[in-house]
Order: structure tokens, then sequence, then C-alpha cells
């Protein structure tokens, strides 16, 4: 007689889920202006794009907080309940390092020395690339609940993730390579500055391995 | 029996007040999938129940009501003492419809069917003797409350499978689901249509050979297949829908689909809870009807299920359909194409019981049906607590009624019975 029949119906993770990788998307790809900002030596345009980035980091961790919220235990998921809080925290750790990345760039005033610029640019959006095709995985989630998680909506998932892997490599490729240049120019900068340039390639690098485990944390789900 | 008509007053008093109570919140989780799902809107819902409410509880529900009646109470024992079976009867309608009314106030998960089998069996085992309650029928019962729900799930999970395996997950979901929808349209039509023409229409006075009975579901069936298929053919794949959801074309062909169940669910609940609610203003009408005889024989009165019918669809327009607004706004996560699965699995299990004279709960057995769903990896997030509270609810229910029924039966043979 009573409507506990509504109360069965939890709130769905889906939605949520994907306005968090859209903001973290949002925060990652801010550092393409941002680093074009450092190479013009636009330190009111630096200090802006960083105080933005700041900002969506926040509103991203507001998302995580209330999703985790709406999943207190003894729910059932169509997916592991342990995944999907794994998956989010991944998704929250691509927005941390694009935050952490504009930081330390603002906190040291650090340059990006003539000669590798253009090929700085390149890596970054690469890597801004790599949290494009996370982003594009995930918004396939509800379309995948639809379909049960089986079938021709899975296998184009997967493409998906294949693609995402295929870009993250190209990251690889391009961070050996901007390596190598630095180290060409390394003995005619300040010490200090190479050490800082190396952590900020290494970052920038991280920025797309982290959006390749959020495509491998969708593939889990799909697994089973 | 000298206070007869005034027994009869009392039961129809005590009958509708219970039916109005179905009718105020029960019918919203029968009718609530629909409105979550978007299917129909809340005005609708409202058409929708009080129609299929009231016909299911007209054209089925004589065989449940049967089962109220006589099923549990062994009257032979009270051969010399007729009154004491109307004041039990009494006894277990006021103690439902009140337990109803704590319960729902409370928000409890309770079911009008676990309140009044607690309340007849309670009345029967402690004011009359243990003899006199059928054992045998009240454990076939309870066993239909367990498997009813499973049985539910099960369908449900079948069917949604095949719904993903026919439509969802093929390289053309929208064209398939043009073509498909009807075929489930029939196989609601036809399911419902033959169980209540083989098992529920003979308080009507209608004998049909079990030929005809199919011949006339398969003619059933066919046409609400051909009515909808006018308005599936009038859906047109909009690509705008589809830009952020891809299966937003393919929901609206299942909201057709949905609708034809809602009137499934809405004509399942009618056959089973209203002949709770009337089962028992059936066995004091024909007690004092027969003049004092216990008889087990003589048939149910049709203007009783009207009665219930009625009370129902009063319960539905002066609270209902506020009742069904807040479950519908709840439970948005269901589409069309889950929600019909959910549904036509509860109703069909429901049909089936109601037919075999068996009463069961209507929203246990859909929340079986949603589980089902959600075991086919369908749904977003269910909270498992519900199945906790649910269990909770008989442990609770069954002594509860039984107690009040007691309170009531001594208090109404104390007023009445001089010997």
């Amino acid at each position: 007689m009573s409507n506990y029949l509504y109360r069965m119906f939890g709130s769905s993770p889906v939605r949520p889920l994907q306005q968090h990788m859209a903001k973290a998307l949002d925060c990652v790809a801010q550092l393409v202006p941002f680093f074009e900002a450092v190479i013009a030596a636009d330190e009111e345009g630096m200090r802006r794009i960083q105080e933005k980035i700041v900002a969506l980091e926040h509103e991203a961790d507001a998302l995580k907080k209330e999703l985790r919220l709406h999943l207190p235990k003894g729910v059932f998921l169509p997916v592991s309940r342990r995944d999907l809080l794994d998956l989010l925290t991944v998704q929250d750790e691509l927005a941390n390092k694009a935050k952490d990345i504009a930081g330390l760039t603002l906190g040291r005033r650090m340059t990006i020395p003539e000669p590798l610029a253009a090929r700085f640019l390149e890596y970054v959006r690469r890597s801004v690339d790599a949290s494009l095709q996370a982003r594009k995985a995930i918004d396939e989630f509800d379309e995948l609940l639809e379909t049960g998680f089986r079938g021709n909506e899975v296998r184009l998932v997967k493409k998906l993730i294949k693609t995402l892997n295929k870009i993250e490599n190209d990251t690889d490729v391009l961070q050996v390579a901007l390596r190598a240049a630095l180290f060409e120019i390394e003995k005619d900068l300040y010490p200090v500055d190479v050490m800082f340039l190396y952590k900020i390639i290494e970052w920038v690098g991280d920025v797309a391995d982290l959006a390749q485990r959020v495509g491998s944390r969708l593939q889990l789900m799909l697994a089973k | 029996m000298e206070l007869g008509t005034v027994y009869i007053i009392l039961a129809c008093a005590f009958g509708f007040f219970m039916a109005w109570g179905i009718g105020a919140n029960d019918v919203a989780n029968a009718m609530g999938t629909s409105v979550g799902s978007r299917a129909l809107t809340i005005r609708q819902a409202v058409v929708v129940a009080a129609v299929f409410e009231f016909a299911g509880a007209f054209l089925a529900g004589g065989q449940v009501t049967e089962t109220i009646r006589k099923g549990m109470v062994d009257a032979s024992l009270l051969a010399g003492t007729p009154e004491l079976l109307v004041y039990g009867m009494l006894a277990s309608l006021l103690a439902a419809g009140i337990w109803l009314l704590v319960a729902s106030y409370f928000g409890w998960p309770v079911s009008t069917t676990h309140s009044i089998v607690g309340a007849i069996v309670g009345f029967a085992a402690v004011g009359i003797g243990m003899e006199a309650v059928n054992w045998g029928k009240v454990g076939t019962i309870v066993m239909s409350w367990v498997v009813s729900p499973l049985l539910a799930g099960a369908i449900a999970y079948g069917l949604f499978m095949s719904v993903q395996r026919l439509i969802i997950d093929t390289d053309e979901p929208f064209r398939n689901a043009k073509r498909f929808v009807p075929g489930y349209i029939f196989l609601t039509g036809f399911v419902i249509a033959l169980v209540t023409l083989l098992k529920g229409l003979k308080h009507l006075g209608l004998e049909l050979s079990t030929l005809a009975c199919y011949l006339l579901a398969l003619l059933v069936g066919l046409g609400i297949a051909a009515v909808s298929q006018v308005f599936i053919r009038r859906i047109q794949m909009d690509p705008e829908a589809d830009r952020d959801f891809h299966f937003a074309n393919v929901e609206k062909v299942f909201a057709v689909l949905m609708m034809v169940t809602a009137c499934a669910m809405a004509f399942a609940h009618g056959s089973n809870d209203v002949a709770n609610a009337v089962g028992p203003i059936a066995a004091v009408v024909s007690i004092v009807e027969s003049g004092g005889v216990v008889s087990q024989k003589s048939p149910m009165a049709v203007w009783i299920l009207i009665l219930g019918g009625v009370g129902i669809v009063v319960g539905l327009m002066t609270y209902g359909h506020k009742v069904i607004a807040t479950v519908g706004s709840n439970i948005t996560e269901l589409t069309p194409s889950r929600g019909f699965a959910a549904t036509l699995a509860a109703a069909a299990t429901v049909v089936v019981a109601s037919g075999t004279g068996l009463p069961i709960s209507t929203t246990h057995t859909l929340v079986g049906a949603v589980l089902g769903v959600g075991m086919a990896r369908g749904i977003a997030a269910l909270n498992m607590r519900v199945i906790r509270t649910i269990f909770m609810s008989w442990v609770v229910t069954l002594p509860a009624g039984a107690f009040l029924a007691i309170l009531f039966y001594f208090i109404l043979k104390g007023l009445f019975y001089s010997v």
C-alpha cells in the first residue's frame, strides 16, 4: 500500500559520471590555451587560464562527491560498484593532473625554450586528444546500459578504446622525441628549470596515461 | 438472522473503505512505472487505471474472491452459528483496512493481500479453532507469495533478453522495433484475454469451450495489435532526438507497448486486489441471503465485484492520482523498453494467479519483475534494501492482521452475539 516501489529505484550513476568526465575534459582542454600563453609569455593570460583550471577542478570535485553519495552500499548496479568508483577516481585524477601542471608552470614562471615550442604544443594537444577520446567512450555509457552491456554497442566502445590506446601511443612517441630535443639543448639552460621542464613533460604524458586508464576501466566493465 | 441488513451494510462499508484505500495507494504501484517511463501522462494513467482496474475486478476478480470468501475457512464447523463467520469476516475487513491505513501513514511496504489473509487466518484459528483453517489452501497461498515474484522476475529477464536480441542489439533497432513491438502487444493482449476467458468468467455465467476461449483471445490479441499498429506507423524517425542518446527513437516505439502493458497491469491489479476487499463482503452477503445457512455452494453476487471496482475508482479519483504523480516522478530511470518487460511479466503472473484463485501481492510481483530486469544489467541503480523491507513486511503484516482481526472479532461478538 505504500510506495516502496519507487524507493527501489536508486538515482542513476550514469549521467553524473558522464558530467564528471565532461568537466575533467574541460579542465584538461585548458592546457592548450595555457601553454600557448606560456609560449607567448602572456603572463596575464597564463594567470587567468590557471584560475579557470582550478575552478573547473573544484567543480569536478563537487560532482565526484555527489556521485559517491548517490552510491550507498546495497545499491545494485549493472556494473561492479568498485569498477565504477575506480573509474571515477581516474577521471578525477585527470582533472587534478591538469591543475598540477598549470600550477607548477605558473608557480615557477616557466618558459618553453623556443626550439621546443612547436613540438611541445603538439604534444599537449595530443594528450588532450586522448582525454577527448576517453570522454567519447564514457559518453557511450547510457547506450551501453540501453543494450544491457552486450552486442554492437560493446564493439563500438571497444573500437573507441582502441583508438584511445593509439593516441596514447602517439604521445609516448612525441614524449621521447621531446626529451631528446631537450637533452640536446639542456646544457645551455638553467639546470633547475630543465629539471622542472622534464617534470612537466612527464606530467603531460601522465594526462594521456590517465585518459588511457579511463578507457581500460571502462573495458573492464565490458569484460563481464 | 434479524441483524442481516446491518451486517450487509457494515460489510459493504468496510469493504468499500478497503477498496478505496487500494485505489488511493496501491494503484500507484501498478501505474507508476508507466508514468515514470513517460509512456503515459498522469491524467491518462488515471483514466487507464480507472477503466482497467474496474474491468479487471469485474471480469477476472471472481476466482480470488471465491478463495477469500470460502477457500480458507472450513465453514461446516459453524453450521449452527453462522453469525460467528459474519463477525469474523467483518473483523477481517476492518483489521486489514485499519492496518493498511496505519502502514501507509508510516510508509511501510504492506500488501493488502497479506493483511487480509493474515486477518482471516487469525480470526479463524483463534476465534473458531485451529481446525477451522484450511491449512492446505493457506499453505498454497503462502507458497504463491514466494513463487510469484520469482516467476515474474524470470519472465521479465526473458522478455528483456528477447528485446535485446530482436531489437536493440541489431543494426537497425528502429526498424526492428516497429517490426517486433506489435508482436509483443499481441502477446500481452492474448495472454491476458486467454487467462481471463479460461478462468475468470465463470461467475458471470459465461461458459465457453476451450477452443472458443483460444479463438476469442487470439482475436483480442490481434485487435489490440492492429490498433497499436496505427500508432506505431505514425512514429517517424527523428534524427535530432537521437543525437544525445542513440535509442531515443526506439524508446518512442516502446512507449506504445508500455501503454498496452500498463492497461494489462491495471487489469491484473483489479482482478487480484479488488477481490481481497470484496471477498469478505461476498461471504457475509451469501450467509445473510441464505438465511444463516453457511453454504459453500451459493453463487456470488456480481454487484459485489462492481462495488469493489467503484471503490477503487473513487479512491483513485480522490487521492490516488497524487500518489501516482509522486511514484511516477521518482522512477524516471525506467525507460519504456525496461518498463514494459517488468510490467508485462508482473501482469501475466498476477492474472494467472488470479485465474487460479490465488491472492498474491501485485506490488511484490512487480518488484520481482523489476529485479529480473536488473539482473539482466538493464537498470542503472536498484536499492537492494527494499528486498529486506519486503521480507520485514511479511513478518510483521501477517501477525498484525491476525491480531487486529482477533481483537475486532471478539468486540463484534460481544456487541452482537447473544445466546
